[in-house]
């Protein structure tokens, strides 16, 4: 089976234009952000202490990337010495070939997968598809996701673009060619769709004899690793197979075990809008008896080292993907989350997705370097932020690296800026400017507005922006008037 | 040069302007003062659509008869008489009970390690009466026994009480999902039925 990817997505403008026309989409997304918006907000409102729990949660994860070194050699160390394996992937080649290799040496042919945004990021299905292994998405979104040959779109819940008519659709139509039919005769009731996912995946749940996961947290000073889910089938990938492969971004750390009692509390109401998700698996290494008898861990660099080395961006390493700031995102809510043409879309993904793709080191592709710009700045993703991210303040400084990478090649934007810096350093040059943008104006404007059409570069910034026309006189030739009458 | 050696290496450079490990600021509560947590225990339960029955010790073989019938997973350690007056046809993980036999029963009782009263969850550490992870995935239907001094206040105090070092299955309510539209609905994988009895 092959799996869509995003390589390939036209730049955020574009591909926003296209999901905007797409009302359906967008009457799904309204409603679906405004219903978790109002239960996040419930959710908080009863915690006297959430400023601290953010506070405690920014600071851990600071102290994560200060001492990110030694605590994976700890977190290596323990993993160890409880009966895993750990492996170190620079890059998605290397961590797909990995894992690959993992399933190969036991003969799979199959994999079952617990929802994971690392594997999204390095297209691990794709990888795994090309060695002739299939691979079962078990979260109920990444199913849809996957029966409907799409991309996710949201962080948290993948097909929330879909509503449930469409999802009936999808599985009536794909379940059976992988597996177990969908019922005879299913309605689109949630609970009807989400038996049916039961049943597709039970067999395969059962049969599985690998599964890959990610994860949510480890604990550099106990090896244990952390798996927060809601349906069970994180439960059934991370016990019911003898060998699990845990693909983990290196900066998924905690110091210590203690550290949880932040973040077992910040992530759950800030993305389920839960008081606790229904069920969190926690592990470390093997037990004997109980669950995988192997267990492998890939610790994953994938840009996050070039992401680290920006002393404004590194805050986004901070990010325990929650999703809040998708939900609270003016700009999120309407074109969703394809359009950024990424596993991480909305607010945090316009700072994170550019980031590991190297933006901090080297110019970047066209795509990529649209995604700081989509954005109002308007700041909601900060206040929600559970590990409070300045997204908007990266946002600005990744923007700025765009301009950087363009010197030297500036086009229509350097000229013009160009154009200007000689007129406002002369005061002749000035005065003249101002005398012609009078004139214009008589000629141009509409009731004291300027309406700019023209030529193509002139559109792509006044398309979408009106002008106040500028005064038949300017403050310095009235001033020279009246002087010169005197 | 490893993988391993040249992720370290540029760690290390990436760190190059030696950023100041903060100190981490905690003054969110760790504890619930004066907090009735059995009271508060029951009702976050609740609120999940579990089931939730508050009994004395003398009436906990009873209330475990009612709530259960047919094929019921016994884990190890689990006090025999919790069963005294149940009418089921026990399974014995000893040997081990593989997942068609475990899938195919109709419920599984259990103890628990610890409970959180601020979120109404309850946390199997694989200690006794609580058996292996599977135990309680399998069957559609879990009865879980908490005893009142297993109960805490908050997520901090839990975690005090817990070995790490143990595989750890925190539940909180039924199986759920959110994915179709963002509405909640109860039962997917785990099992669809959690009841919960509170013994004091």
């Amino acid at each position: 089976m092959s799996h869509p990817t995003f390589l390939g997505m036209p730049p955020f403008p574009e591909a926003a234009k296209e999901a905007l026309a797409n009302t359906q989409q967008r009457a799904n997304l309204a409603k679906a952000t405004a219903t978790i918006r109002d239960k996040r907000a419930r959710a908080v409102a009863e915690m006297p202490d959430w400023e601290h729990l953010r506070l405690a949660g920014a600071a851990v994860k600071d102290t994560v990337l200060t001492r990110l070194p030694e605590l994976l050699e700890q977190l290596e160390e323990r993993v160890t010495a409880a009966g895993g394996v750990v492996h170190w992937a620079a890059d998605a080649a290397q961590a797909n070939a990995i894992v690959a290799d993992i399933v190969k040496a036991h003969d799979g042919r199959e994999v079952v997968k617990v929802k994971s945004m690392a594997t999204q990021e390095i297209e691990l299905n794709n990888a795994l598809a090309a060695h002739g292994i299939d691979v079962w998405e078990t979260d109920l979104a990444e199913l849809i996701v996957q029966l409907g040959h799409d991309l996710p779109s949201h962080i948290l819940v993948p097909a929330i673009h879909r509503n449930r008519s469409e999802i009936r659709d999808i599985f009536v139509e794909e379940m059976g060619k992988v597996g177990r039919p969908a019922p005879d005769g299913i309605g689109d009731e949630p609970a009807a769709l989400a038996e049916a996912a039961r049943l597709h995946l039970r067999e395969k749940f059962l049969r599985a004899k690998v599964a890959v996961s990610g994860g949510n947290f480890a604990i550099a000073e106990t090896g244990t690793v952390v798996v927060l889910e809601s349906e069970g089938n994180g439960r059934m990938c991370l016990t019911l197979p003898q060998v699990l492969v845990t693909v983990l971004g290196i900066e998924k750390l905690l110091p210590t075990w203690a550290d949880l009692e932040v973040f077992m509390q910040l992530l759950p109401r800030s993305s389920t809008a839960e008081r606790m998700n229904p069920y969190t698996s926690m592990w470390t290494g093997v037990t004997p008896g109980d669950g995988p008898q192997e267990f492998h861990l890939v610790l994953l660099d994938n840009g996050r080292t070039g992401t680290l080395a920006d002393p404004t961006g590194r805050q986004a390493l901070r990010c325990i993907r929650c999703s809040a700031c998708l939900n609270v995102c003016p700009v999120y809510e309407r074109t969703g989350g394809r359009a950024y043409g990424s596993a991480y879309p909305g607010p945090i993904g316009a700072i994170l997705t550019p980031q590991l793709r190297g933006i901090n080191q080297h110019p970047v592709d066209a795509q990529t370097a649209s995604l700081p710009f989509a954005s109002s700045l308007c700041g909601a993703c900060f206040e929600v932020c559970p590990v409070r991210i300045d997204i908007p303040d990266v946002l600005v400084h990744l923007r700025a690296k765009v301009v950087e990478h363009k010197r030297g090649h500036l086009g229509t934007e350097g000229a013009v800026m160009a154009a200007m810096r000689a007129t406002f350093t002369s005061p002749r040059r000035l005065g003249a400017a101002q005398r012609l943008g009078a004139l214009g104006a008589r000629v141009v404007g509409r009731r004291g507005r300027l309406r700019l059409r023209g030529p193509f570069w002139i559109r792509a910034w006044f398309g979408t922006r009106d002008l106040p026309a500028p005064p038949g006189q300017s403050f310095r030739a009235w001033w020279r008037k009246q002087h010169d009458r005197s | 040069m490893t993988a391993r050696d040249d992720m370290l290496a540029r760690i290390r450079a990436a760190l190059a302007d030696h950023p100041a490990t903060p100190t981490v600021p905690r003054e969110y509560h760790r504890t619930l003062p004066d907090a009735d947590v059995v009271g508060l225990f029951a009702e976050r339960v609740a609120d999940y659509r579990a089931t939730v029955r508050r009994v004395s010790p003398a009436g906990l073989p009873g209330a475990i008869a009612e709530a259960l019938r047919g094929r019921v997973v016994v884990p190890a350690g689990l006090p025999p008489e919790w069963l005294a007056a149940a009418d089921v046809e026990p399974l014995h993980d000893d040997p081990p009970l593989s997942v068609e036999e475990l899938d195919r029963a109709d419920g599984v009782v259990s103890g628990c390690a610890v409970a959180i009263a601020l979120t109404g969850t309850i946390i199997l550490d694989g200690g006794t009466a609580q058996g292996r992870r599977a135990l309680t995935l399998l069957p559609d239907h879990h009865l879980c026994v908490v005893r009142a001094d297993q109960i805490v206040g908050t997520v901090a105090e839990a975690l005090t009480r817990l070995d790490p070092s143990r595989p750890q299955t925190w539940i909180s309510g039924p199986s759920a999902t959110s994915d179709i539209e963002l509405n909640r609905v109860e039962g997917v994988h785990g099992p669809r039925n959690l009841a919960v009895l509170i013994v004091s």
